[in-house]
């Protein structure tokens, strides 16, 4: 038994955002695998709550007319990965989201709660963060777009105003997907049933010759909110990818990311884990889009 | 069927369809619902409770305080009863305490007619404190001036210090509480420290019960392994006979010791006094299960042990020191199995010193849990000999085999000699299966070439005793009826809770009966009002004690059923057998009647001539024995040095539990005490918060048992030797195959990396922190 | 406050009227006395209340009874076949000796029902996996990987 006032169940995002408004202090629950924890543990107390479970339009996968990838938050993690189109075009993604939790969790978690919650440790995050993005808000009076990069703002907090706003679409650009090749790598201390100590994801692309195009790096749990790392990003473009480049690589995130000590892990560990990870993320992404490490 | 087959669980099917009940499935319909109001500080003094408030909240029926108990002290331990003094439970804990002594602990209930109401009632019970400073680890609670028991002014519950002669004798004395590395301030044994973690049993079923009243009848229903101590407890803790108890013990979802204690049964069973005798429940959270039941001892370990030059054991010394938390529960017990078990592994022809203490801290209390003591010693035993093997350049095996109890072996504590030891074997055999030799060589040749992944093989052994004769009585009973078709009915006290002694227990009667178990019917519940005494579920005795009050009644039944046939055809009783369930002519082979017919006609003649009898054996079974179960794991890993991840390829566990009774439920303890090895070594260890005591990951999800993925392949034998004191030659299997494998997991990781490792869990933060210690990874 | 609540629980249309802060563990058990859902930590990290939810294995613990309204709900009551015959993956978990003390069972079974549901094969990694949102406290997964791969195991036909 949980401690609700009462619940809605909305067919609509139109209904949703009704709901919202008329509804003082009430929350959108849709997997509910961390709201009703949340009621659990009486940090959210007399809830009143409005699922989008039901809401068809947020569960849906497509290509736009221009191939943009679209993905409604609604989708579960399992729906995700299951996914022919995210199979095809974002695989690390679908790998992201399929260590999310246990199976039972992802059956039911989804994408858009995994972003909105705001947790630094959300697995979806930092893929979607090399893929560049973009997230569509909707409240009463239409819809804003807002890159994930500037989503996050502390520790549990994000952009989306709670009280009037839903995720709707979350949105991958066809540049990001197209000939990149990407990795997300969680470190946990197990193998499942696991909150991540870290993730890192690497999303790349390569010229001809070799010669990385472009390059993105962002980690979860490395800051208080998860970040991309553009000046470790920036020493990578334009140049082949080397045994050396990748022990700058190394290096350069380490300046750009603020890992903290906590019972979970120690600093030390989480440094030593970005540089490692970073690594292996990348070799991964490169070998993806078809590359090698140039010895 | 009989032993030494695989008969299938006889509550297989009950459990796979769901019909098996456990204890929150049987909760009347209309309880009211319990919650404890737990103290938020680690150390200190209740001042006032205000309930005005909680009172004032929806459902609330009942709320007791500290201030509103019995104020007599009673133990909470799942011992059977000492008449001796020296041996009897520590008598420490009240119903509700004023005197806070952990984080979390119970200083009133709130009674009300749900859950949820009970629990956001709970939460305005307002409560003053008197605070003091938290002490958490025995050097800072040991001789410090605050008291958490009066009965044990110095915060120091126990010692157990001796000094073994080598012609076996022991010497009994009096230490003090010491750190230095100095084991009884000598310098000839100059300690290395080890440490292991507070740990949690983490049984699926969280602990629960409820009770309810019927005329002078308290009814208690709990997921407890030693209903009939439970039921004492009960009784002493509340003030009433235990004539006035009654405890039902439904199936278990898992125990591992962790429901030997008595917990919540005593306030439940005073909350429905106080409200007429309506049925009361309380269901632990899984926090609560985590934090207020009990846990894994954690131990500081000074240890020293030498070798000469041909590699015979010269001397031993151990110093404990271990944190015994809030209550005395087992404390004492469980550090004095581990002290003692350093001095019976490997013979030693010097001197040997063991020291140890136990102490109150304001942690959750330790008490038993699947191991009790030894996989704590065993870390540090089997870590140091691999050490020792390796300055020397000795075989890690080889080593062990020079050093190792044998038959003949005199235990120097119980005095009893030691007749079925199957540890050579298991040694050799794990050596074979796993192959060792090559590997041990080929995976130093594969490290020379290899920097991030690092391959290694270890193994360690160890002796774990079954039953505690003749520190404590060992007793069981068992009643067995038959009925008028043949079939029977097979009570015992015994408790199953998982580990299948009802199985057991059932292939047993039908190896003396010939009955097939399928017409055997183990009363699954125990009741005490109806089923025998038992001391219950620990020290992996079941099928050692338990199972010599089996065969005793089955016997009984036997013979009554054979003397019956006798009397009613007229024959002598030396002429007849039995067979399939049958009574036969031994010469002829003829069969005189089924047990069906005798019964039938035992139950119901009518006349003045027979008399009747409704067939029923019944009698108590009591040891004078105890004896040692052995065993090793090899294990195969390979380490991922920059990320400080070990991978296990592979676990090849050997044991030796004398005669095996049902092979496939056997492999199955094995398969389960490796897991929980295996999350003892890399995963599990309960944290607290070191300023305020307050834990901070008693949950499944930040506290890591491990789940499928992280289980690795596992490869199980036995080494099946003859126990003469055991019922058909067995010995305990239920605890022993958890304890080898975090030392041979960590004698693997020295051998990978030439790290040795002290301290569990060796999680990646332990790991990483010690390679870059070692130079491995580049701070 | 209560609220209709139309389901299918184990083939039979059920409606009923539940207080809306019921978990769907909490009115399976007490309101229609399907205790085969356990409760062993009420958050999602045990996976002993799992319940078939339109044939897909979810927490019934942190699920709430409304949402079910319009759904089909599977227990392990209800996989027995017309004959009262145990499903195939009951069968094989007393025959694999891949039970003890029972308490995480019925929940693994059903996960097991929806990987025979599935119509596909599984390897033992892939099984370890489907399975990893069960704790199993006394079998180290092993007889219960066993048991599955004999109902739907990869390398087992």
């Amino acid at each position: 038994m949980y401690d609700i006032k009462t619940t809605y169940n909305a067919k609509s995002v139109r209904e949703a955002l009704r709901l919202l408004s008329e509804n003082e202090g009430a929350v959108i629950v849709c997997g509910g695998t961390d709201v009703m924890i949340r009621i659990r543990e009486l940090k959210l107390r007399r809830a009143t709550l409005i699922s989008i479970l039901d809401i068809p339009e947020l569960c849906e996968i497509h290509l736009d007319t221009n191939e943009d990838l679209l993905i409604g938050p609604g989708c579960c993690f399992a729906a995700i990965c299951g996914n022919d189109l995210i199979r095809a075009h974002v695989p690390m993604l679908a790998d992201a989201c399929n260590q999310v939790g246990s199976p039972q969790i992802r059956n039911i978690a989804t994408i858009g709660g995994n972003i909105c919650n705001g947790a630094v440790s959300a697995d979806s995050v930092p893929a979607l963060m090399v893929l560049d993005a973009m997230l569509e808000l909707t409240g009463a009076d239409g819809s804003r777009v807002v890159p994930i990069r500037e989503f996050h703002t502390g520790p549990g907090k994000t952009v989306l105003k709670a009280d009037s706003e839903i995720l709707t679409c979350i949105r991958i650009p066809r540049a990001k997907y197209t000939d990149h090749g990407g990795c997300y790598l969680k470190f946990g201390m197990r193998n499942a049933m696991e909150i991540a100590t870290l993730g890192c994801a690497v999303n790349a692309a390569l010229t001809r010759d070799g010669t990385i195009r472009d390059f993105a790096i962002a980690f979860g749990v490395a800051a208080p909110t998860p970040l991309r790392c553009p000046e470790a990003e920036a020493l990578m473009v334009g140049k082949k990818a080397t045994p050396a480049l990748i022990r700058e690589l190394r290096k350069a995130v380490l300046l750009e990311t603020r890992p903290r000590d906590s019972w979970r892990a120690s600093k030390e560990l989480r440094l030593q884990l970005i540089q490692e990870l970073s690594e292996r993320a990348t070799v991964q992404a490169i070998e993806n889009c078809g590359g090698e490490i140039h010895v | 069927m009989g032993i030494k087959k695989s008969v299938k669980r006889v509550d297989a099917v009950q459990k796979a369809t769901g019909s098996a009940k456990y204890v929150e499935d049987l909760i009347p319909v209309g309880a009211l619902h319990a919650k404890m109001v737990r103290s938020t500080i680690a150390n200190g003094i209740v001042k006032s409770i205000d309930t005005t408030e909680a009172y004032r909240m929806p459902g609330v029926e009942l709320i007791l305080t500290c201030f509103d108990v019995p104020n007599h002290l009673y133990p909470t331990s799942g011992h059977p009863l000492s008449l001796d003094p020296n041996h009897s439970d520590t008598k420490d804990k009240l119903i509700l305490e004023r005197r806070v002594r952990y984080y979390g602990d119970d200083i009133a209930v709130v009674v009300a007619d749900t859950p949820l109401n009970a629990r956001l009632a709970a939460e305005k019970v307002v409560v003053e404190y008197e605070v003091f400073e938290p002490l958490l680890t025995p050097e800072a609670a040991v001789n410090n001036p605050c008291s958490l028991h009066e009965i044990r002014p110095n915060n120091e519950l126990s010692r157990l210090d001796f000094e073994i002669s080598p012609g076996g004798d022991v010497r009994f004395y009096n230490a003090e509480f010491s750190t230095d590395p100095k084991i009884a301030g000598r310098d000839d044994l100059i300690g290395v420290h080890y440490s292991v973690p507070t740990m949690n049993a983490c049984h699926i079923e969280t602990n629960g019960c409820f009770a309810y009243m019927e005329g002078r009848k308290l009814i208690v229903c709990s997921c407890n392994q030693v209903p009939h101590t439970l039921r004492r407890n009960i009784a002493d803790a509340i003030g009433i006979p235990v004539g006035n108890v009654r405890v039902i013990r439904p199936y278990i979802g898992g125990g591992f010791g962790n429901k030997q204690d008595t917990m919540y049964e005593p306030i439940v069973g005073l909350c429905s006094m106080k409200l007429g005798g309506r049925p009361v429940a309380i269901t632990l959270t899984r926090e609560e299960t985590f934090v207020n039941t009990r846990v894994r001892h954690a131990f500081d370990m000074m240890i020293k042990s030498e070798a000469d030059a041909d590699g015979k054991m010269t001397k031993r010394g151990l110093r404990i020191n271990s944190n015994g938390g809030a209550y005395a529960a087992h404390t004492h017990a469980v550090t004095a199995y581990a002290i003692t078990n350093n001095f019976q592994n490997y013979l030693t022809s010097g001197v040997q010193i063991g020291e140890s203490s136990t102490a109150y801290t304001n942690l959750p209390s330790a008490a038993a849990l699947r191991g009790y003591g030894i996989p704590q010693l065993s870390f540090a035993m089997e870590s140091e000999m691999d050490d020792i093997a390796r300055e020397n350049g000795w075989d890690p095996v080889d080593f062990r085999l020079k050093n190792i109890q044998t038959d003949g072996f005199v235990d120097p504590f119980d005095k009893f000699v030691v007749s079925s030891c199957g540890m050579h074997g298991c040694i050799q055999k794990g050596r074979e299966v796993s192959d060792w030799d090559r590997k041990r060589k080929a995976y130093d040749e594969f490290n020379k070439s290899s920097d991030k992944i690092k391959k290694g093989i270890g193994m360690a052994c160890f002796s774990y005793k079954t039953g505690v004769w003749p520190i404590q009585i060992e007793n069981a009973s068992c009643r067995i009826m038959m009925n008028e078709d043949g079939t029977a009915t097979v009570q015992v006290g015994a408790t199953e809770i998982g580990q299948g002694s009802d199985t057991v227990l059932t292939q047993m009667v039908s190896e003396i009966t010939t009955i097939a178990e399928d017409r055997l019917t183990l009363v699954p519940f125990c009741d005490t009002d109806t089923s025998p005494y038992d001391s219950g579920a620990y020290a992996s005795r079941q099928t050692y004690i338990s199972g010599g009050a089996v065969k005793q009644t089955a016997e009984l039944l036997r013979n009554k059923l054979l003397a019956r046939a006798a009397s009613v055809y007229d024959l002598p009783i030396e002429s007849l057998t039995i067979a399939d369930e049958r009574i036969l002519d031994k010469e002829s082979g003829q069969t005189v009647c089924t047990f069906a017919e005798l019964c039938t006609f035992m139950n119901f003649t009518n006349d003045h001539v027979t008399e009747t009898e409704h067939i029923i054996a019944e009698s108590t079974f009591t040891a004078q024995s105890i004896c040692f179960s052995y065993g090793v794991s090899f294990i195969d890993i390979e380490v991922d040095v920059p990320l400080g991840k070990v991978k296990i390829n592979k676990v090849y566990s050997v044991h030796d539990s004398g005669q095996i009774l049902n092979p496939a439920l056997a492999h199955g303890q094995l398969h389960g005490g490796i897991a929980m090895g295996i999350g003892y070594a890399l995963g599990e260890q309960l944290l607290f918060d070191q300023k305020t005591g307050k834990p901070l990951n008693n949950n499944l999800l930040d506290y890591k048992i491990p789940t499928a993925m992280d289980m690795p392949e596992v490869e199980t034998y036995f080494v099946e030797t003859y126990e003469p004191t055991g019922p058909f030659g067995n010995k305990g299997l239920a605890e022993p195959p958890l304890i080898p494998q975090a030392p041979a997991i960590r004698n693997a990781v020295l051998h990978a990396t030439g790290v040795g490792i002290r301290k569990l869990p060796m999680n990646p933060q332990n790991l990483v922190h010690a390679f870059i210690e070692a130079g491995l990874i580049e701070a | 406050m209560f609220k209709t609540v139309r389901m299918t629980v184990n083939g039979k249309a059920v409606e009923l009227a539940v207080d809306e802060r019921e978990s769907l563990t909490d009115t399976l058990r007490e309101r229609l006395g399907l205790t085969s859902v356990k409760k062993g930590c009420e958050v999602g990290e045990c996976g002993a209340c799992t319940v078939l939810i339109d044939g897909v294995s979810k927490n019934s613990c942190i699920y709430l009874t409304v949402w079910a309204d319009g759904h089909e709900i599977i227990t392990v009551e209800g996989i027995r076949g017309k004959n009262g015959l145990l499903h195939p993956v009951q069968q094989a978990f007393v025959d694999e000796a891949a039970i003890q003390c029972g308490f995480c069972t019925p929940g693994l079974i059903l996960t097991g029902v929806e990987l025979v549901n599935s119509g596909k094969k599984y390897s033992r990694a892939e099984l370890r996996e489907r399975i990893s949102g069960h704790l199993c406290r006394c079998t180290g997964y092993e007889n219960i990987l066993r048991a599955l791969e004999k109902v739907v195991g990869s390398e087992s036909d």
